[in-house]
Parts: C-alpha cells; sequence; structure tokens
C-alpha cells in the first residue's frame, strides 16, 4: 500500500526536524511501542506490540535512515519480524517544508506485510496502517507544539520518531 | 427388494459418519506421541542466510528442530513430478529440485523450513515461533505470464526463463492452413482461475518408527496409499517398502489434493526416525490454503474457425500453465495430457493444435484438483461455442448440435477416441427439462422486474477410467493405472472385498457391495470392502479421475469371474452335477432346474474345510485380479444454467441449473446425483465465488474463509439432475464415471448464462457481484458512446 498525506504543524522547521530524529518522541507516538533504542547513526531498534485484525504480534524490529537533507528530507526504512504473525516493512519519504514560521510536514509511506498478516488481515492493513500514520503524527503534532521537544530530545540522540512509528506501522521490532 | 446393480441403496459408511464415530487420521493416538509444527517462510522468494534454533531447542516440551540439511544429510531424496512431459524440441522437462525441508532458498509462501517436535500442539508451535530464520528477499513472481517475460526473477537454476516445458499436441500446419481459409473466425481470452481445493478434512499425518524392527508406520490423508508407499520408498528413501505400512483410514475428501506426497509426510517419517517419538501434524486450515496443491490457472488464448455452414474447421489454443514453485507428483500432466487431449471437445474437429508452457512461479505448487484439466478444456470449449454462437448469431444449441461427434468410435486429432455416447439425446433431454423454448418469455417476464436473464449452455466431455497403463506409459507417466481387488469369501459365507481403490466421500463401501449383490445375489450386509492400508491389501493405484467404477470396480468384477467359476466347480462337484447347469441364485448355488442347492455358507465351508472338493482343487475361496483398461471412458453431457442478474448490483441469482448426464451403467443412482451435486457446487464456486489471489510480493491473500468464499447451500438452486446414458464398451461395467463431471461441466455453462444476460462476454471467474457490476458498467459506457 501507499500513503501519502501532509500534515501543517505550528513550530519551527528546526524543532519539528529535531523532534523527528528523536527516539524518545518516537517511543511516545508510536500506537504500542514498548521500546526504543540506538541512536541515529547506529540505527534504533524497536518492540511493538499491535493488533492487526484477527493476528496480535509483537514486532521487533530496526530503523534506519538514509538520504538525510539536514532539516529537510530523510528516508527512513524499517523491517520488523512478528514471528508467526510474519512481517512489516515499508519506507517512508518525509519532507520539511517551512511555511510562515510553520512547517508543511508531507509523508510518503510504502508499507507492505506478508505471513500471516498478509493471509489472514490484508483486507484491512491498508485502513490499519492509515489509522496509525494518524495515531502518530496527532502525537507528533501535540509533543511538538507542546513545545516538549526539546526536553525530550536531549534524553537521546536516536533519530527516530518517524522511524518509530513506520517500525511499529509495519511491524518491525526490537 | 435388491440392492444389486441400479439400486438406491442407504450408504454403508453413513452410520459411522452422522454418529461421529469416524475415524480419521488426527483421530490415531499412538503411546508416546509427539506433535509436529512446521517453521514456513513468510517470504515468496528468498535465500536462507541462516537457521537459529538454538532458542526452540531449549523450549520445555521440545524434542528436536530439524532442518533440511539434516534432511539432506540423512538421504532423504527430493520430491519428484511422475509423469515426464516431453517439450516441442524433444527436451525433457526442466524439474527444480524440491527438498522437503527447504535447503537454500524458499520458494513460496509458506514452504517448509524446519520441523518442531514437541510433547504438545501448542508447545511446538510456539517452539516453531523461536526459530530465527535470516532470509535475503529475492524478486518474485507469481503468474504464468509475468514469469516467462524476459527478466522474470528465476526460481529454479535448472529452468531457465521458469519454462518448465514447451509441450504440444495436435496438427500444427494443417489447422493453421484451415484457419486461414476459415470464413469465420472466433478470438477469445480465457483465463481459469486458481483455486484451493478445501477438503473438509485437513491433511493430517502420523508416522511411527518401530527402531526394533526399523519399520515405519505411516496414517496419512491420501487418496491412494499404495502409491505414497511406493513414492516415499522408491524416490524418498524414507524406508524400504517392506518396512512401511501407509494406512489412509477415514478421509474427509480430497478433490486431488491428497493424491500428492507432501513435504510434511515425509518430515514427520523421518523426524519420528530421528526422535523416536511417533510425530503427528494436522494441518490448519490457513496452512491447508498455503501447502496443498491447488488447482487450475490457466492463462489461453483461443481460435476458432467456421466455415459457411458453420461447421468447425480448426481450433488453435496456446495455454500458460501456472505449476507454482515445484512440480508436484502430477503436475505435468494436468496441464497436457488430462487437458488439450480434450480440446475436441463433443465436435467432430478435423483439426487441433494446442500448445502449453508450464511455468513456474513462487506461488504454491498446483496440481489436479476436481476434474484435473478436463474443466480447463471443457471451459476453452464451451466459452468458444457460446461465443462463436453470438458471434454467427445462430442458437447456441444448434451450433453445438451441428457440429457433434455422432458416430463412434471417433478418433479426435488429439489423441483421445471415444467410444459411445449420444451427445444429441443428453442435449435434447436437458433442453426439454429447462423448458428451452419457453426462455424468451421468461426473459421478458424478468425485465419487467428489472431483472437480466439470461440462459447458457456447456456440453462437457471428459476422460476417466484412467487408464490404459501401456497408453499412458507411452505419454510419459512413471505408474500403470490398472487397479487390483480381491475378493475373499469367508468359511461362513460372508465376504471381503479387499480393494486398491480408496474411498474418501465417493461412497465406495456402498456401491462396491452393491457389485458383489448384484453378481452373488447376496445382501449388501454380508459384504465388507476393504480399503487403504498397505498391509491389507496387495496393491493398488488409488481413487482420483472418476476412476474407481470403471477400473476399480472392473478388476471387483474380474476377481468374482474367478470366485464365480470356483464356487460352480464345488458346487457342481458336491451337487453332482455338470458345471454348465449350477447357477448362482438367492443367496445359494443350485442346480438348475431341480432342488438341489447348496446355501452360500455352505459352499464357503465346503472350501475351506475341503473334505469334499474336486480332486486337486486348492482349499480355500478367494480370488484377485488386475485390471487394466483397454481405453479411457468418456462421460458426457448437456448443463444448462439460467441465472437472473439485479442491474443495479451485480447480484447473480440461478434460477435453474440443468443437467443431463452419460456416465454408462449406474450403480447407484442416489450415490451419482450425490456426486453431480458435490460436483456442481465446486463447479459453480469456481464460477461464481471462489479464487485464490496473490499480491505482488507472492502473499496470499485469500489464506482463509475470510476472504475464499466457498459455495453454500443459499448460492445453490434446486438442480434438475438427469440421466441419459449409453453403455461404455471399454470395461465389463459399461461405467464412465461420475465423480468429476460436474465441476467440470457446470463452469462455462454459469459464465455464459451471466454473459448472455449483461450482454457482455468479456467476464473472468470468479463472477462476483462487483465483477459482474464492472462488466454492466462496461455496457453502459459502450452505449453512452454510441
Amino acid at each position: 500500500m501507499k500513503l501519502e498525506e501532509e500534515r501543517l504543524i505550528d513550530a519551527p522547521t528546526n524543532e519539528v526536524w529535531n523532534a523527528i530524529l528523536d527516539a524518545a518522541v518516537l517511543k511516545d507516538c508510536v500506537p504500542g511501542c514498548t521500546e526504543m533504542t540506538g541512536s541515529l547513526d547506529d540505527g534504533l531498534t524497536a518492540v511493538v506490540t499491535q493488533r492487526v485484525g484477527p493476528v496480535k504480534a509483537t514486532f521487533k524490529g530496526n530503523v534506519t535512515f538514509s538520504d538525510v537533507v539536514q532539516g529537510q528530507s530523510v528516508k527512513i526504512t524499517g523491517e520488523g519480524q512478528g514471528g508467526v504473525a510474519g512481517f512489516a516493512k515499508g519506507g517512508a519519504d518525509v519532507v520539511l517544508v517551512p511555511q510562515d514560521g510553520k512547517t508543511l510536514l508531507k509523508y510518503t509511506v510504502d508499507a507492505s506485510v506478508g505471513g500471516k498478516l498478509a493471509q489472514l488481515g490484508s483486507r484491512i492493513i491498508d485502513s490499519f496502517a492509515s489509522k496509525m500514520a494518524n495515531q502518530f503524527f496527532e502525537k507528533f503534532q501535540t509533543i511538538v507544539e507542546g513545545g516538549d521537544v526539546n526536553d525530550t530530545a536531549s534524553k537521546a540522540s536516536a533519530k527516530g520518531g518517524f522511524l518509530a512509528w513506520l517500525m511499529r506501522l509495519f511491524g518491525r521490532k526490537a | 427388494m435388491s440392492e444389486g446393480i441400479g439400486a438406491r441403496v442407504l450408504r454403508k459408511e453413513d452410520k459411522r459418519f452422522l454418529l461421529g464415530k469416524g475415524r480419521y487420521t488426527d483421530d490415531i493416538v499412538e503411546p508416546n506421541q509427539a506433535y509436529a509444527a512446521f517453521v514456513r517462510s513468510p517470504h515468496a522468494h528468498a535465500t536462507i542466510k541462516s537457521i537459529d534454533s538454538a532458542a526452540a531447542s531449549a523450549m520445555e516440551g521440545v524434542e528436536g528442530v530439524l532442518t533440511g540439511p539434516e534432511l539432506v544429510a540423512d538421504g532423504i531424496g527430493n520430491i519428484i513430478c511422475g509423469w515426464g512431459v516431453t517439450s516441442k524440441d524433444g527436451t525433457p522437462m526442466n524439474m527444480g529440485a524440491w527438498s522437503a525441508l527447504a535447503t537454500e532458498k524458499v520458494r513460496y509462501v509458506g514452504d517448509a523450513v524446519a520441523i518442531v517436535v514437541a510433547d504438545s500442539p501448542a508447545a511446538a508451535k510456539l517452539a516453531a515461533e523461536a526459530v530465527v530464520v535470516d532470509y535475503d528477499v529475492l524478486p518474485v513472481v507469481v503468474n504464468s505470464v509475468d514469469a516467462l517475460e524476459a527478466g522474470a526473477p528465476e526460481i529454479h537454476e535448472n529452468a531457465p526463463g521458469n519454462l518448465i516445458f514447451d509441450w504440444e499436441i495436435g496438427n500444427q500446419e494443417p489447422t493453421e492452413a484451415a484457419l486461414a481459409s476459415a470464413e469465420h473466425i472466433v478470438e477469445l481470452d480465457i483465463v481459469n482461475n486458481r483455486l484451493a481445493p478445501n477438503p473438509m478434512e485437513p491433511r493430517a499425518a502420523i508416522a511411527t518408527f518401530n527402531e526394533a524392527e526399523d519399520h515405519y508406520t505411516l496414517y496419512t490423508t491420501s487418496q491412494n496409499p499404495h502409491v505414497a508407499r511406493l513414492v516415499l520408498s522408491a524416490f524418498y528413501n524414507v524406508a524400504p517398502e517392506h518396512k512401511l505400512r501407509v494406512i489412509a483410514p477415514d478421509v474427509g475428501g480430497g478433490f486431488g489434493s491428497k493424491i500428492y506426497i507432501y513435504p510434511e509426510e515425509i518430515a514427520c517419517l523421518w523426524a519420528s526416525m530421528k526422535t523416536n517419538r511417533s510425530v503427528k501434524w494436522t494441518s490448519d486450515r490457513t496452512e491447508a490454503f498455503l501447502t496443498d496443491a491447488h488447482g487450475r490457472d490457466h492463462v489461453t488464448t483461443a481460435k476458432m474457425g467456421f466455415d459457411k455452414n458453420h461447421k468447425i474447421v480448426g481450433l488453435r489454443v496456446n495455454t500458460k500453465a501456472n505449476l507454482g514453485a515445484y512440480m508436484s507428483l502430477f503436475s505435468s500432466a494436468t496441464p497436457t495430457y488430462l487437458y488439450a487431449t480434450l480440446l475436441s471437445g463433443q465436435y467432430n474437429i478435423e483439426n487441433v493444435y494446442a500448445d502449453v508452457q508450464g511455468v513456474y512461479t513462487n506461488t504454491v505448487p498446483v496440481d489436479a484438483y476436481r476434474g484435473a484439466g478436463r474443466p480447463e478444456a471443457s471451459y476453452v470449449m464451451e466459452r468458444m461455442m457460446e461465443t462463436a454462437a453470438r458471434q454467427l448469431g445462430v442458437d447456441p444449441a444448434e451450433l453445438r448440435a451441428k457440429n457433434f461427434v455422432k458416430e463412434f468410435p471417433h478418433q479426435t486429432p488429439v489423441i483421445m477416441a471415444y467410444d459411445s455416447g449420444d451427445f444429441k439425446a443428453n442435449q435434447d433431454q436437458a433442453m426439454k427439462a429447462a423448458d428451452y423454448k419457453g426462455f424468451e418469455k421468461r426473459r421478458k417476464e424478468a425485465a419487467k422486474r428489472g431483472k437480466l436473464r439470461g440462459i447458457g449452455f456447456s456440453n462437457y466431455i471428459e476422460a476417466c477410467g484412467i487408464a490404459p497403463s501401456a497408453a499412458v506409459g507411452s505419454l510419459g507417466a512413471g505408474v500403470g493405472l490398472w487397479e487390483s481387488a480381491e475378493v475373499r469369501v469367508n468359511p461362513v459365507g460372508t465376504i471381503e472385498i479387499l480393494t486398491g481403490s480408496h474411498s474418501h466421500g465417493q461412497g465406495h463401501e456402498t456401491t462396491f457391495a452393491q457389485l458383489v449383490s448384484e453378481r452373488l445375489d447376496l445382501p449388501t450386509d454380508n459384504i465388507q470392502i476393504v480399503h487403504g492400508d498397505t498391509d491389507k491389501v496387495q496393491f493398488g493405484m488409488g481413487t482420483y479421475g472418476s476412476r474407481s467404477g470403471a477400473v476399480g470396480m472392473s478388476a471387483i468384477s474380474k476377481a468374482l469371474d474367478k470366485v464365480e467359476a470356483k464356487v460352480k466347480k464345488i458346487g457342481a462337484h458336491v451337487l453332482e452335477a455338470s458345471e454348465d447347469d449350477i447357477v448362482i441364485e438367492g443367496g445359494a448355488v443350485k442346480v438348475k432346474g431341480t432342488d438341489k442347492q447348496m446355501l452360500w455358507h455352505e459352499v464357503g465351508l465346503a472350501a475351506y474345510t475341503a473334505h469334499n472338493i474336486p480332486e486337486g482343487m486348492e482349499p480355500g475361496l478367494k480370488e484377485s485380479a488386475f485390471y487394466d483398461p483397454s481405453n479411457f471412458t468418456f462421460p458426457a453431457g448437456c448443463y444448462i444454467c439460467e441465472v437472473e442478474v439485479d442491474p443495479e448490483t451485480g447480484t447473480t441469482d440461478i434460477v435453474q441449473f440443468v443437467a443431463s448426464d452419460d456416465f454408462g451403467t449406474i450403480i447407484n443412482p442416489m450415490i451419482v446425483e450425490g456426486q453431480v451435486h458435490g460436483g456442481l457446487a465446486q463447479g459453480i464456486g469456481q464460477a461464481m465465488l471462489e479464487g485464490v489471489v496473490y499480491d505482488d510480493d507472492g502473499q496470499q491473500l485469500s489464506a482463509s474463509y475470510m476472504d475464499y468464499t466457498m459455495p453454500r447451500a443459499d448460492d445453490l438452486p434446486m438442480y434438475k439432475v438427469m440421466h441419459q446414458s449409453t453403455e461404455c464398451p471399454g470395461n465389463p461395467l459399461g461405467m464412465k464415471g461420475c465423480g468429476e463431471a460436474g465441476a467440470i461441466g457446470s463452469p462455462p455453462a454459469v459464465i455464459n448464462a451471466i454473459t448472455d444476460a449483461i450482454g457482455n462476454n468479456n467476464l473472468a471467474m470468479p463472477a462476483t457481484p462487483s465483477a459482474v457490476w464492472a462488466a454492466l458498467q462496461e455496457v453502459s459506457a459502450k452505449t453512452a458512446a454510441e
């Protein structure tokens, strides 16, 4: 599935950028995320528990960041293994566009699932992914606009929110 | 009342089934049994980089985690296809290696990577989840057309371009010439949708290695336990035949999917030896979708030529057959010799040419499924005939009748020699029953209610009674397709029939007993049918291809001939009469025209006490026979389907379905009608409901009943089933076989009816409401544009 959306965040671009690369922010934003460790440079690992239709699984996986254009855009890819539930993988191209002191966050997500998730849950994967993305950015926006970013950002150098969201979206696990 | 041939005897086996007392493989409990779970690939195509089973092996209750390299090291052979098909250029087919547990690569989602043996099913499944397999994912191809494109991912090294074989049949040049000079040409692209077989009982196995005797016992859901033993022994080197007993107890449906030897049975046998435990595995439903051989999946183009009098002058067919990731046991025969040999249909066509490409893809292996190639052939023929009738502006029934084969035997240009039939009689019977003449009136009446009414024919023919051994041997079969039988008359006069056929829903325990009842004039209660155990039955080829009546019962008939001959000798000796005057009737051996007789139990006793039998005669009363048929049999018929489509929703109701079949001799009309009903349900399922769907990554999206629609009672009409039979000259009973006809004949009738109703011939199976609605929109768009 492919998901293309955008969202206007009431915060300067550099704050949004920092938040995206912040593992702690990511962990807070990713529904079902129980663990997120690692660093931007080495990549993040995460554990996410989610129920997709009839399949409930704990995904462990990795997230990596590439094509980084400082303060502007990043490609986040990840994949997670959910045991017998199968696997999920995907990538997101994130672009930040300054807009009157605010930031337009555009993202294109490409996701795919395999194994039991595909066999049993394929009909609802699209709506599931879309719901997860909405929840993630809702939370992300709240955190960034609430000004918590610097607090959380200082806690970790990981890159992550988006990454984690992606991860949890795709079921990668730590 | 007679219980012989033609009687509607209630099924003897139904007592235990209806009481829930059937004994299926999963019901078998061995002492000290363990349970298997398989680690399966979630990827459709990947290299296995490593398998880490340390954590799984250490889990509580886990007996062992076994992988492909260990299996290969123990000398377990690759799974093979038992029918060699030769390409146009004379080269043998390109069969890729298939290990029961993958070694270096996985090639479809569900491919088995490891077997976990544990004390409970739950422990086995949990441990299977803990096995960590590191995959390097490769590009994937899922359909036969894409797989043949240049640059497609290569699935097996020794099958360049994923081509397994490029096979042909018929006469190419005369066919092309006939088409070139034809007055009318009809062309059609036809897709035969991929189906999952879905027997009610999933596959299961329980394997026991007896270390003290170096002996294996395997209970398994098989349609042909002797063939399973042969293949497990000769090719997979699990154990020599005399050290391997295979038992197929009650089996809850097969439809072809239980013919083949799968990785799981092999792995259970091997794991039993490795762990010294009985190892049981029972498939769950999604596992069945992922591993049971699928059916159909053909992409076909067809071109038919007619002369100015609407006689067919030639037919040219190309089919790309998706065989999945590995070659299953008969996968090569299904889209070739079981398919293209019927591309003459019921019609007298001088020139037919077909070529078929068998293709590897990253999908579940594809093999024979109820009808096995013949539904695909009848779908091509009957969609073409209906399309031709519309294009030529003639009545579809008349166009068919004009082209029927009318004289028998009839040699087609595609190997088959039809031995009997009266196609017009079946068509007339069906048209009368369907009130074909009144259809236009019904169509108008339906239109007043806002419904689109349509009618469609299907005049199918199939080849059953598989098959003359020498003939199939010359075509590449690795086995002979005869059948064996043994008739044991016990000292008390009761009878056991041991048959190499296997009943998994066909009702053999009833119909085979009826044959004996007919011949010996005994009640069926005195007759027991024994099957499905290699320790009891001498040998047998099993049940598929509607062969058990025509071949299996013919073998019984031959053995009964020998029993009768011996009984008459004993009777003549004891009753002091001439053998020619001895008759068998009323449960006794009698001297014609006198009141002298021996009751049947007295005959049995005489044979076994041997106090007073002819000099030189061996004691006992037990005879066996092997019967090899002289030809295929050719069941045929005419099906008429009438539908009403709701143009607002695309929903189709089958308002009438008439089936007139020619099955030759019918032993039990009730069972035959049941077979036709079931076959029609599966055919209508294919036409309107069922379809396996893969995404581009090779994930099977329809792997549960949430997404794969099986036909239910309320999807189906009340059928009008009838017979108009000609006797089959090829076997002693005159039987043709009825097991697959319904599934073979019905899909084209349904699609012909729906396309007639909606006025758009561009409609693929399954014709779901959304597909029908989309086809209706095409019509609207076209009309608007005009």
